[in-house]
C-alpha cells in the first residue's frame, strides 16, 4: 500500500508561483493629460478621432470619451460617478425627460443652437424641451430595422416582420443587444404603436421574443452584430438599420437595409450638456460644433457607425456616395414609416428586461 | 520576567509584521465585503435604491428561473472547464518533466505559456476568428472535405469553453510541472522494485504525489473561471448568461446595485464552497 506524501513547502511555492504569475498578466495604462480637459459620456460615434481632434486642436483641449450603450447604462455611469465629472452627455432623444427629471442636464439658450437648421421632423421638441427650456438637442438620427445580405436572403421576405421568428432563416439570424428598439420592432410585427406599448402586451411580446431566439444565431452590441453580419457569421440582423450597413458600403455592397410594411423604429440621439459641469462654456462650444454642418458630416460618417445628421446643412460636407449609403434623399418617406422608441415607465422598463433576459436565458 | 519581556517584544515585532497586511486585507476586502452584504439586503425600487435590510433580492434569485440559471451555466462551464484542462494539462507538464531534456525544459514552459503574452481580450477575439463560419477550423475542414457545410462552433458553450480551456490549460501545466519536478525520482524506484508495474506506480505514487499540483490549479482554474466574464460574453454570443454576465447587466442596464451584490455574495459562496472542498489540498500550514 503506497501512502500519499504531503509536501507543505511545495504547496507555498504552488500558491506563491501561481499569484505572482497571476500578477504579472495584469495590464496597467496610463492617463491620458492636457491641461484642459473635457468629460463626455457618448455613444461610440463619437469616438472617431476625425470627428474629436478638430474641435481638440481649435480649443486646444483634450476631450476624455467614454462610450455607452443604452440609457440604463449612461445613467448607471453616472449615478457611480462625482457630481461634475462629466460635462457633455449624449442620451437617446425619447429620454432627455428621465435626464432632466434626474436634474442632469442644463438649460441650453436657444440662441445658442442651430434650431433653424435641422431637419423640422427630428427637431423633437417634444423631448428636448421641457416647461419650455431647452435641455437636449438632436445631433443623429436614423433606424432601428432589418439588415440583411441581400445576396443571400431573398429581400422581399425582410420586407415582413414576421421573418425574424419564421423558420426560414433560422440559425441565420443576428439580434442586437438593445431591448428596447427590439422589443419596440416585435411590437410593431404585433401591430402595437410603440407609444400604446404596455404591461398587457408583454405576454405577447415575450412569446415572440422567445420564437426569435429559437431562431437566432446570437445576440451582440454593435461590433459583434456588425462584424457578424460583415463575416457571412449571419445573414440578417434583426435591429440593424443604416447605422450597420452604410458604413460598411464601399466593402460591403451586398449589405442591404429595410424598414418592413409594418413599421421601423427610429432612433434619435440627442447632446446636451450637464448641470454639474465645472466647464459649461467649453461643454456648450463641444456640442456647438457636434451640431455644425463640419462636425455633422463627421458625425454621420463616423467610423463606429453612420446615421443621418440631424443638421440638413451637413449635405454640403457629404459626398454623393455617402448621401446615397445614407439614403438622404429617400428620408421622407422613412420618417413617415418609422415610430419613436417606446418610452417605459420603471415598472414597464424592469419588466421589459426581465422579458429580455428570459428571452438570453431560452 | 526576562522570558516575558522577550516574549512581549517578539509579539510586538509580529503585530508589527502583520499590522500593514491585515489594515490591507481589513479595507480593501473585509469592509467592502460588508459594504456590498449590506447593499445586497437593500431594494431597487423603481429607479430609487431603497434600504430595506430583507432578503427580498436572495428570494428573487431563487424564484426568477432566468437568474437562477445564470449560476447554472456557469457552473456547467466552470466544471467542464476544468476537467478538460487537468485532463490535457496533466500528460503536458508530464512530457515537459520527464521527456524533455532539462536544458530545453525552460523554452518548454516558455513556449507552454507563450500565449498568456497576448491580451485575454485579444485572444478570445482571436478564437472568435478562428471558430467562425469563414474561420480557419471551418474553412480547413471543408477543404479537405471532411464536411460539407460549416460547422456551428462560434458563439456557442463550445466556444466559450475552448476559449476558457486555452488560457487555463496553461495555468495547471505550471502547477502540475512544479510538482513533478520536486517529486524525487527514488519514490518511483522503490515502488518498481517493490513490484510496481507503470500503471501502478503513477496511480499509486506519481498521481497522489502531484495531487497537491492538479487541485492548486483546478482551484485556481474554478474561481477564475467562475467569475469570468469576459470569455462568454465574447465567444458565447449572448445565447445564455454566466452568472457574471447576469451581474454585469444589473450593473450597466439597471443600475440595480442591490441584486447586483446579490449575485456577487452567492457568486463568493459558491467559491468558498469550493475552497471548502479542496481545503485538503490547499492548506497552508507546513507538514
Amino acid at each position: 500500500m503506497f501512502r500519499h506524501v504531503s509536501t507543505g513547502k511545495t504547496r507555498n511555492k504552488l500558491l506563491g508561483g501561481a499569484a505572482t504569475f497571476l500578477l504579472t498578466a495584469v495590464a496597467f495604462g496610463q492617463g491620458a493629460q492636457a491641461t484642459e480637459e473635457l468629460n463626455a459620456l457618448v455613444w461610440c460615434d463619437h469616438t472617431d478621432p476625425a470627428l474629436i481632434e478638430p474641435f481638440e486642436k481649435k480649443y486646444d483641449v483634450k476631450v476624455n470619451l467614454k462610450e455607452y450603450e443604452g440609457t440604463g447604462a449612461g445613467l448607471s455611469i453616472i449615478e457611480q460617478s462625482r457630481p461634475g465629472d462629466w460635462d457633455v452627455f449624449v442620451i437617446d432623444g425619447v429620454d432627455v425627460h428621465r435626464a432632466v427629471e434626474m436634474d442632469l442636464l442644463a438649460e441650453i439658450p436657444a440662441d445658442a443652437l442651430p434650431t433653424s437648421d435641422i431637419f423640422p421632423e427630428v427637431v423633437m421638441a417634444e423631448n428636448n424641451v421641457v416647461d419650455g427650456k431647452i435641455y437636449a438637442v438632436t445631433e443623429k438620427f436614423g433606424y432601428n430595422t432589418i439588415s440583411f445580405d441581400k445576396t443571400k436572403v431573398d429581400p422581399k421576405d425582410m420586407e415582413d416582420m414576421s421573418v425574424i421568428w419564421s423558420d426560414k432563416y433560422a440559425g441565420r439570424i443576428a439580434i442586437y443587444d438593445y431591448y428596447l428598439p427590439v422589443i419596440g420592432l416585435v411590437g410593431l410585427g404585433l401591430g402595437i404603436d410603440t407609444a400604446d406599448l404596455g404591461a398587457d402586451d408583454m405576454d405577447a411580446i415575450k412569446d415572440k421574443l422567445f420564437a426569435m431566439k429559437k431562431v437566432s444565431k446570437q445576440v451582440g452590441e454593435v461590433v459583434s452584430s456588425q462584424t457578424a453580419l460583415a463575416t457571412g457569421e449571419v445573414d440578417i440582423l434583426v435591429g440593424g438599420g443604416e447605422w450597420i450597413t452604410a458604413v460598411l458600403s464601399e466593402d460591403k455592397p451586398n449589405l442591404d437595409w429595410v424598414i418592413p410594411k409594418q413599421g421601423g423604429l427610429r432612433w434619435a440621439q440627442s447632446i446636451g450638456v450637464m448641470k454639474e459641469s465645472a466647464k459649461p462654456d467649453l461643454a456648450l462650444k463641444f456640442v456647438q460644433y457636434i451640431l455644425s454642418p463640419e462636425g455633422q458630416a463627421r458625425l454621420a460618417t463616423s467610423s463606429c457607425y453612420w446615421g443621418m445628421p440631424a443638421n440638413a446643412k451637413a449635405g454640403v460636407n457629404l459626398t454623393d456616395a455617402q448621401k446615397a449609403a445614407l439614403r438622404w434623399d429617400d428620408q421622407a418617406g422613412y420618417l413617415q414609416n418609422s415610430q419613436l422608441y417606446p418610452i417605459p415607465d420603471a415598472d414597464l422598463d424592469a419588466q421589459m428586461q426581465d422579458a429580455w433576459v428570459e428571452m438570453l436565458q431560452q | 520576567m526576562a522570558q516575558a519581556t522577550l516574549e512581549t517584544r517578539e509579539n510586538r515585532r509580529a503585530w508589527g509584521f502583520v499590522t500593514p497586511a491585515l489594515l490591507w486585507t481589513i479595507a480593501f476586502f473585509v469592509i467592502p465585503f460588508i459594504v456590498m452584504a449590506a447593499i445586497s439586503l437593500a431594494t431597487r425600487k423603481g429607479r430609487e435604491i431603497v434600504m430595506a435590510f430583507n432578503l427580498d433580492n436572495y428570494i428573487t434569485f431563487f424564484e426568477k428561473a432566468h437568474l437562477l440559471k445564470g449560476l447554472f451555466v456557469s457552473l456547467e462551464i466552470t466544471f467542464t472547464v476544468t476537467i478538460i484542462s487537468v485532463v490535457l494539462a496533466y500528460p503536458l507538464a508530464w512530457i515537459i518533466a520527464e521527456r524533455v531534456p532539462q536544458k530545453w525544459q525552460r523554452m518548454a514552459l516558455i513556449m507552454a505559456i507563450l500565449p498568456f503574452w497576448t491580451s485575454y481580450v485579444v485572444r478570445s477575439y482571436s478564437w472568435l476568428l478562428v471558430l467562425a463560419k469563414n474561420g480557419v477550423i471551418n474553412n480547413t475542414l471543408l477543404h479537405i472535405g471532411l464536411i460539407a457545410e460549416p460547422l456551428e462552433l462560434a458563439s456557442t458553450r463550445t466556444a466559450t469553453v475552448i476559449g476558457f480551456v486555452h488560457f487555463f490549460v496553461m495555468l495547471l501545466t505550471l502547477t502540475i510541472y512544479a510538482n513533478l519536478v520536486q517529486m524525487p525520482p527514488n519514490y518511483r524506484r522503490a515502488a518498481a522494485d517493490l513490484g510496481a508495474n507503470g500503471f501502478q506506480v503513477f496511480w499509486h505514487v506519481v498521481l497522489p504525489l502531484t495531487l497537491p499540483g492538479i487541485m492548486v490549479g483546478a482551484f485556481l482554474t474554478f474561481v477564475l473561471c467562475i467569475g469570468d466574464y469576459i470569455t462568454p460574453q465574447i465567444l458565447g454570443g449572448n445565447n445564455e448568461l454566466a452568472l457574471p454576465q447576469v451581474i454585469m447587466l444589473q450593473l450597466g442596464r439597471r443600475a440595480d446595485f442591490p441584486m447586483a451584490a446579490t449575485l456577487s455574495i452567492i457568486l463568493m459562496a459558491v467559491v468558498t464552497l469550493a475552497y471548502i472542498a479542496c481545503a485538503r489540498w490547499l492548506k497552508m500550514e507546513r507538514t
